[in-house]
């Protein structure tokens, strides 16, 4: 199972970098998202993965009973999930409003904060 | 005692809840610049508490560390604190001047509170995950921060902020968890244990060097920098003010702590590859700003080349380097955050920050050039102001061990920073406006002047100060110093004096 994960967080990050090394915004972003889940699933890999019940605690006891599972990189992966989840609709809305307003989504076109040097000076 | 802790990351956050929902009315400002006030008395008691103890912990909810979050602040930390704070408060002063009130109807005041409060977080903190909350709490702010006002420039740069920032921040949180998968733990100080028992030192070189690519993008170091020139001179100056001067520091704070604390195995490795980054840092940035010809593209530039300095005073890791460092970093936020802000102002009165297309400040606005040349000059790095003293220790540091190829860069940069200083200092101020107009202090509405001109003067006063009478500030970093040296007390005080 470690090792289907590792495999699959491995192909994630390499697609995700193939992308983001597109000019086109929008493939970066997807690339963003796919690497965004690589790191979740890192953290939720390095909590090692154990054949276990969910970790509950039953009525009445102070502590879960016989082999649980991890359960602070669920925490953690849940924290990251969400807080990703904002930041890339942020980059979204932020993504198609510059589209609205430059007509591009090539990178190289968005030149307006640094215009390119006027070479004829 | 946790109040302490708490306070200067809870006045922000409520006073951004306040300032929001009054953000279509004056109140607004008024509430955000009381908070700001707030923050800097909560700051100072931390700083207090901190000057009389030492360092202190607290846990939140009771979770006895290294299960629970903890928050504790050693000297650095504290330091930071205040520092932001002081930051918070002048650019709040600033903003009444020069922001428009249609932004703040957007809630500006809102975002900059939460800016202040990720910041500040992420100084208190002991867990990495919850430096990591910390971060993008502050990333979220600035975001919104940096696009608010709209316009294709503000959208551009949004855009490549955004978007290395974010990398960045999935490569620290990459390395969070593959530390976590090693050692079990994610408390700081309990880390700085686990990680010395582990076997596989090897493995943990290579998550150092995770977080140091994942800082470094923070903090804009060579070469990672190329965010900050593409997105720093754009917004309001209030804004690019605050976020010139903290947040690539929140990124060097973050390096300071984690190669000090955690990432000793290998110093040897770790430390001497930042030796190099921070002498390509310093060189590279001070170069990109001999080429610009806008005031906020020059000291944006500077900003790269300045992070140079404090890296190299962690890279050298020698106590008088790292006194260095501390030294530096307090320095830098005042006069970086000051030179915005004169940007700024300047631009009121001549009506641009091209340098080709103002002049004539020196002899319309006297009061600003006087008000300008004492950052400029500090940051430069004349006696007797404050950026002397942080040069010299850096400089003095590296000659100590015989780095003196290392010695000579920081010397051959402060010599560039004046070429570039003087230039916006000839172009802005001493050669005539280019339109034939007289940039006077009329030109701008007095309120807007008074408003702006109140927080450079004040910082300008700070850094004269640090500059006449250096010796309780370098006491304190030398302290702050021994304490990331040796940071046992730290251990046992969030351990709560388990081994």
């Amino acid at each position: 199972m470690e090792a289907l994960t590792a495999i699959v967080i491995g192909v994630l990050t390499a697609a995700s970098v193939y992308l983001m090394l597109a000019r086109n915004f929008m493939r970066f972003l997807f690339g963003l998202v796919l690497l965004s889940n690589a790191a979740n699933l890192t953290i939720f890999a390095s909590g090692r993965m154990t054949k276990g019940a969910p970790a509950l605690v039953p009525y009445g006891e102070d502590a879960p009973i016989g082999v649980v599972g991890n359960a602070l990189p669920q925490a953690l992966v849940l924290t990251a999930i969400v807080i990703g989840f904002g930041l890339l609709a942020f980059t979204l809305a932020l993504a198609f409003e510059a589209y609205r307003r430059m007509n591009s989504v090539d990178t190289d076109e968005m030149r307006f904060a640094e215009p390119k040097e006027d070479t004829s000076k | 005692m946790s109040w302490v802790l708490v306070m200067p990351i809870a006045v922000p956050f409520v006073t951004a809840v306040v300032a929001y929902l009054a953000r279509y009315y004056p109140a607004g400002r008024w509430i955000s610049l009381g908070g700001s006030a707030l923050t800097l008395v909560a700051s100072a008691v931390l700083m207090a508490a901190v000057l009389d103890q030492g360092v202190i912990a607290a846990q939140m909810s009771n979770w006895d560390a290294p299960f629970g979050i903890t928050l504790v602040a050693d000297y650095l930390g504290a330091v930071m604190v205040v520092i932001t704070a002081i930051t918070g408060l002048a650019t709040a002063i600033y903003a009444l001047g020069e922001i428009p009130e249609h932004v703040e109807g957007l809630g500006f005041h809102a975002l900059f509170q939460i800016l202040i409060a990720g910041v500040t977080g992420a100084f208190l903190t002991g867990d990495l995950f919850n430096l990591y909350v910390w971060f993008e709490v502050m990333l979220i702010a600035s975001f919104s921060l940096l696009v608010i006002g709209g316009g294709k420039e503000r959208l551009d740069a949004g855009i490549k902020y955004v978007a290395l920032n974010l990398v960045s921040t999935l490569i620290f949180l990459s390395g969070i968890g593959l530390l976590y998968g090693l050692t079990g733990t994610l408390n700081m100080a309990d880390l700085r244990g686990s990680v010395a028992e582990l076997e596989n030192q090897g493995l943990v070189t290579v998550i150092a060097m995770m977080f140091m690519v994942g800082f470094g993008v923070k903090a804009a170091v060579f070469p990672l920098f190329f965010w900050l020139p593409a997105s720093y001179h754009t917004p309001y100056f209030a804004i690019s003010a605050v976020f010139a001067g903290l947040l690539t520091k929140v990124g060097v704070y973050a390096l300071m702590r984690m190669f000090t604390l955690v990432f000793v195995g290998d110093v040897g490795f770790t430390h001497e590859i930042l030796i190099w980054v921070s002498a390509l840092t310093m060189f590279v940035g001070v170069v990109g700003a001999a080429a610009q010809t806008d005031f906020r593209k020059i000291l944006s530039f500077h900003i790269i080349s300045q992070i140079g300095y404090m890296t190299l005073g962690l890279a050298l890791f020698t106590p008088l380097a790292l006194m260095g460092g501390v030294f530096y970093l307090v320095h830098h936020i005042i006069v970086k955050a000051n030179l915005f802000f004169v940007a700024g102002l300047a631009k009121q009165y001549a009506g641009s920050t091209d340098l080709n297309r103002i002049g004539g400040l020196y002899k319309s606005a006297p009061l600003l050039a006087a008000l300008f040349i004492i950052p400029a000059f500090s940051l430069a790095g004349f006696p007797p102001l404050s950026g002397f003293w942080a040069k010299y220790l850096i400089v003095k540091a590296a000659i100590e061990i015989d780095a003196w190829f290392i010695a000579f860069v920081a010397l051959l940069v402060g010599l560039l920073t004046i070429f570039s200083m003087t230039k916006i200092w000839g172009m802005a101020f001493w050669k005539p406006h280019p339109d034939g107009i007289d940039p006077t202090p009329d030109r701008a509405p007095p309120v807007v002047t008074r408003a702006m001109i109140v927080p450079i003067a004040g910082l300008a006063t700070m850094t004269i100060v640090i500059g006449f009478f250096p010796e309780p500030f370098v006491q304190f970093a030398r302290t702050a110093a021994e304490q990331l040296l040796d940071p046992s007390d730290y251990v046992t005080t969030v351990l709560g004096g388990q081994p």
